[in-house]
Parts: C-alpha cells; sequence; structure tokens
C-alpha cells in the first residue's frame, strides 16, 4: 500500500522519465496526503462502476444455464445443472446464420469503404482541381446527420434497384453511410504524410495510381488501421438499415438477416415461445467474438477510437 | 504532359465513391426535403404538393410533441452525465494517484479499469436490448429488483415495472445510454488528459494547488476541445435512441409506450412511415430532425467556443 507500482502510460504515447526533484518532493508529499482519504473513494467509484458493467453480463451468462422457470422466478438463484444443450438450441434457432450473414456483408462491406474512402480522400487531400473544396465539404456534411432522416426515400430506393433483402444491397448501402467519416478522417491523414517520398516514386516514373496503392497506401497504415476498427465497429452495430432494409420480402424468401436484427427478431419472439435460457444463450454466443477481438485488440481499438474523434 | 495526365486519374478514383455517395446519401437526404412537402403514402408513386400542412400538422400532433420534448430531455441530461462521470473516472484513472517521488499518475490498476469501463461501447445494440430487458424485467426475476429486494428496498410482492412505469420509462433508458457510453468519454479524456505536459501539472503542485484546483484550473480548460467533440458526439446519439426505445419499451410498434412516454422522434417517424404509411408526413419530421441536428451543433460550437490553448 506503501509505493504506488502500477504505471499505465497511454497507448502510443512512450513513458518518459520524471526526473526526482528534491524541491517539490514536499509538496507532492502534500498532495499525495490530500490524497489518501480520496483514494479510498476513488477506488470505491471505480470498483463500483466496474461492478455495475460486468454484474449484468456475467448475471446474463449464469442464467443462460438456468431453467425458464428459475428464471422467472428470483433473480438470485444458482444453476441447479450446467448442461451446454442451451446453446445448441440457441445455434439450432438460427445465431450461426445471423453470424455468417454478418461476416459475409462486411467482409465487403469494410473493405469496400476503407478502399473508396481513402482513394476519395487521397485525391481530395493531395491534388488539386477544380470543386476539389465542394466535394470535400459534400463528403463532410453528410457525416452530421442521422441516418434515419433519409430513410424513407432510400428504401424505395433500394427497393425501385430490386436490392431490398439481398447482400449487395445492404453492402452498397453500408459503404455510402460509412464515407463520410471515413473521407474526413483519411483526408486529415494522407495531409499529414511527407510530399518528398511520394514525389521521388513519380520522379521514377511511377504512375498516379501506382504511386498510391505501392508508396502512399502501406505508409497510412495507421490511419487505415483506425478507420477500419471504427467502420467494424459501426457496421457491426447497425441496426436500423438491416431492419430496414433486409426484411423477407415474400414467405418464401431467404433469411438473410444479420445479427443485430436476428438476435433482436429472437428476443421479441422469445416473448411468447418462452425459451429465455435459449435467447441469454444466443446473447453469449453473439457476445463471445466481440469479447475476444476486443481483449486482444483493446489497445488498438480505443487508440482508434480515440485518434478519429481528436483530430 | 504529366500535367494533363492527372485528370484521367483524378475522375477514375473520385467516380466510384461520389457516385455511391451521392446516389444513396446525398439524393435520399433532398427526396426527404422535396416529399415532406405532399401526401404521399408511400404505397404508389402518387402523390399530391400539400405545401406546409404536414409541418402545421406535425406541431398540433400531440405524440409528435411529446417525442420532441422527451429527445429535449435527452439532449440536455445525456450529455451532461456521461461527461461529468467520465471527466471524474478520467481525472481519477490519469491524475488522480497518489502522488510519490514519480510524480502525476492514476490510482492503481487505471488500465483494467479502462478495458472493463470501456467494453460496452463494443457490445452490439442487440446485445444492450437482451441484456437490459433481462435487467429491467417487472417480476423479482429481473436483476434491478433482484438486488432492490435483497436490499429490502422494495417490496418483494410488488416489484418495480420499470419499462411499464411511465414516469420511469424515459430515465431506464437515459441510464442504458450512460452506461454504454461513459467507458468510451473516458478513454477520449484520458487520450487527452495524457497529452497535457507533466511540467504543468508540476508547476501547479509547486504553487499549492490541491486535486479540486488542479482539476477544474489546468485539466479542464486544458480538455475543453475533447470536451466539445464529446458533446456533439453525445447530442447526436441522444437525437437517435431509436433501438432502444423501439426494443425495450411497450407500444403497438417501435414502442415508445407506456402511454407515448418514452417516445422519440425516430419512433414516430418510423412508425408513420412502415407502419401507419405516411411516408410525407414521415418525412417532414425528418426535416424537423435535420433543422434541430443543425442548430444544435452551431449551438454547441458557437457556446463551446473558447481560445485555444496551445502546449
Amino acid at each position: 500500500m506503501s509505493t504506488p507500482t502500477m504505471e499505465s502510460p497511454a497507448p502510443g504515447l512512450p513513458e518518459e522519465p520524471v526526473a526526482p526533484q528534491q524541491r517539490t518532493a514536499a509538496k507532492q508529499a502534500r498532495f499525495a496526503d490530500s490524497g489518501r482519504v480520496l483514494n479510498v473513494f476513488s477506488h470505491g467509484f471505480l470498483i463500483l462502476w466496474a461492478i455495475m458493467i460486468v454484474l449484468p453480463l456475467a448475471w446474463i451468462v449464469i442464467s443462460s444455464f438456468k431453467t425458464d422457470g428459475q428464471i422467472g422466478g428470483s433473480a438470485w438463484t444458482w444453476p441447479h445443472h450446467w448442461s451446454f444443450d442451451v446453446f445448441q438450441r440457441a445455434w439450432n434457432k438460427g445465431i450461426g446464420g445471423f453470424l455468417l450473414h454478418t461476416v459475409v456483408v462486411m467482409v465487403f462491406s469494410v473493405t469496400l469503404t476503407m478502399l473508396f474512402g481513402a482513394m476519395a480522400a487521397y485525391v481530395l487531400s493531395r491534388y488539386e482541381f477544380p470543386g476539389n473544396r465542394f466535394l470535400y465539404y459534400l463528403f463532410v456534411a453528410g457525416a452530421m446527420f442521422p441516418v434515419y432522416l433519409a430513410l424513407v426515400p432510400l428504401f424505395f430506393m433500394v427497393k425501385n434497384l430490386g436490392m431490398l433483402n439481398t447482400y449487395q444491397g445492404l453492402i452498397l448501402v453500408y459503404i455510402a453511410y460509412s464515407l463520410p467519416f471515413t473521407v474526413f478522417f483519411l483526408h486529415s491523414f494522407f495531409r499529414t504524410l511527407p510530399t518528398a517520398i511520394h514525389e521521388a516514386a513519380m520522379i521514377d516514373g511511377c504512375s498516379h495510381s501506382r504511386a498510391f496503392f505501392q508508396v502512399m497506401l502501406p505508409m497510412a497504415k495507421p490511419g487505415l488501421i483506425s478507420v477500419g476498427i471504427f467502420n467494424v465497429l459501426g457496421q457491426w452495430n447497425q441496426y436500423i438499415l438491416p431492419l430496414t432494409l433486409m426484411q423477407k420480402q415474400t414467405g418464401s424468401d431467404h433469411d438473410r438477416s444479420v445479427l443485430t436484427e436476428g438476435l433482436m427478431n429472437l428476443a421479441l419472439q422469445q416473448g411468447y415461445a418462452g425459451d429465455m435460457p435459449a435467447l441469454f444463450a444466443g446473447m453469449t454466443i453473439a457476445m463471445i467474438p466481440v469479447l475476444v477481438v476486443y481483449l486482444s485488440f483493446q489497445r488498438q481499438v480505443q487508440a482508434g477510437l480515440t485518434a478519429g474523434t481528436m483530430k | 504532359m504529366r500535367r494533363n495526365s492527372k485528370y484521367p486519374f483524378i475522375v477514375g478514383f473520385l467516380i466510384v465513391p461520389v457516385a455511391l455517395y451521392a446516389a444513396l446519401v446525398l439524393w435520399p437526404y433532398i427526396q426527404t426535403i422535396g416529399y415532406s412537402f405532399t401526401d404521399w403514402s408511400g404505397e404508389s408513386q402518387k402523390m399530391n404538393f400539400v405545401g406546409f400542412k404536414n409541418y402545421t400538422t406535425l406541431f398540433s400532433d400531440t405524440v409528435f410533441r411529446q417525442a420532441l420534448w422527451h429527445n429535449i430531455l435527452l439532449l440536455i441530461f445525456l450529455p451532461v452525465i456521461t461527461i461529468l462521470l467520465a471527466l471524474f473516472f478520467a481525472f481519477l484513472l490519469n491524475v488522480g494517484g497518489r502522488g510519490g517521488t514519480a510524480g502525476i499518475h492514476g490510482v492503481r490498476g487505471s488500465a483494467f479499469y479502462k478495458v472493463v469501463f470501456f467494453f460496452p461501447q463494443v457490445l452490439s445494440v442487440a446485445i444492450l436490448v437482451v441484456l437490459f430487458e433481462a435487467v429491467y424485467r417487472s417480476d423479482s426475476g429481473g436483476l434491478l429488483n433482484g438486488i432492490l429486494i435483497k436490499l429490502h428496498l422494495e417490496n418483494a410482492d410488488k416489484p418495480i415495472e420499470w419499462l411499464s412505469d411511465p414516469s420511469l420509462v424515459l430515465w431506464c433508458i437515459l441510464a442504458i445510454l450512460v452506461w454504454s457510453g461513459v467507458g468510451f468519454y473516458l478513454v477520449l479524456f484520458s487520450a487527452a488528459m495524457q497529452s497535457i505536459p507533466k511540467e504543468i501539472y508540476e508547476a501547479a503542485l509547486l504553487d499549492g494547488s490541491g486535486r479540486g484546483q488542479t482539476f477544474f484550473r489546468v485539466t479542464m480548460p486544458l480538455l475543453w476541445d475533447s470536451i466539445q467533440t464529446a458533446w456533439v458526439y453525445l447530442a447526436i446519439a441522444a437525437m437517435d435512441a431509436f433501438a432502444l426505445v423501439s426494443a425495450l419499451t411497450p407500444g403497438v410498434s417501435y414502442g415508445g409506450g407506456p402511454d407515448h412516454h418514452s417516445e422519440v422522434l425516430s419512433t414516430v417517424l418510423m412508425r408513420n412511415f412502415l407502419y401507419a404509411g405516411k411516408s410525407g408526413y414521415a418525412c417532414a419530421m425528418g426535416v424537423i430532425i435535420l433543422l434541430l441536428t443543425l442548430i444544435l451543433s452551431i449551438v454547441t460550437l458557437r457556446v463551446t467556443r473558447r481560445e485555444r490553448i496551445e502546449f
């Protein structure tokens, strides 16, 4: 308790060695004393909030092992027997399909968002041509408005294209709505890159597009990773677009629900079917990939998201 | 020769992203404005120009006015509560630790807290819905009721019906938004705090300032830029809240109940559009939301404009 040992350097920031100075020591000691009482409080608050985050999630996971009757009874019963049948049951209700649909959509939409976003941002940030500023502001303006503003016409546009409840339709819409932020972010990123290397490549006879793909894009990797994470999270969590655009058009239409939509439908149906454990198990299944990805990349996720908003 | 060859490249790189963006984002926004002056039902292409009739109807529509008021409440409370909590936690985690010879740093285990607090941010909204449906269950099987009964703060025979209680439902939704949002802004503010040079804090210490003073006189002003960013992001989130309200609260289609006590603009819009077939009317709502967002951004930028502090 006497010497604090845990240091947490900022992601990406080098740890600065601070030279201890005799003169400040006394003042710092006083600062420290006032902190002794505060420390109890601050740890209290932090632990309380941590419990508030972890408890509901852990409770849901444990609840998936309970019986339906137990869930309806008291919140504090413990599962009688730990059986994994419930996960099988949840999987059969379509969770696997929802995951697959989401992955199919996102592989294309995130890749193409990054490609088109980087192309547009690159040209807008590094080439002078008439209308450059206008196009840039047109893109930036799109980042400001919530998506359901455009929902009514968008629905009918996708319908007229015959792309309701198709992967292509949703992929195209995801790309379009992810472009404003991607262009905005990468625009400022490409501006910070040195011009010398690019110029050298051009002098060596590199074409414009080759310079982009082989010189600039690799240099922009940190920026691309940040925006990539942003887009993955954003599209993974998208709810209103699939809800509007991916509804079954006819009874025989293939179910292409993505995870958010499918899980939500399941939740609404469950109210009648009364298989709460399966619903909780489904949620646990949906949560595991997020948890794994988050825990393995949490540094990059946090650094990427903050870099995106600080600009 | 080279000067001329850049235009095909520019056009080639811009054509796909701009076309996609214009067709699927900009054009629907513009159409929304156009449709808002018609009595379009959405079913057929038949529509009549009705001038401002939709808008005048809107303001005598009590459900719409209620929804507008709820959005305003969220606009006030969501940013204030989230930012205060996030600032408080960020301060504890970055500067709140006990001083010593090592200088300024966070409390013990701050890296751990950051990881845990941020986690809800990566959970998809469907998971939030399932989770909080269970937390807010109206019988003693709900987590919240379970805790209150355990603490003898509530009668086990008459548990609180969180989401069906007209005076509680909106605050329940607000709590979810705060719960899931604090971690992100904590990390955002942490990044900003860590970019503040330690010498500034040491100088403040030498001048004998305590924790409170350090926070209000040093940290807050230097963080003003990030607070402003956070405010804008939270305001956009407060204007949305669609998924939570539509899936968690009672109501015929897209929630909003009981008796419209949790109605927000987005749910009213969706009900009119997809359920009642009043597309023109829904578009008018979209335009109102657009105007609100615009006003909001301008006000936020004006009110929070301060002299930028360079360090």
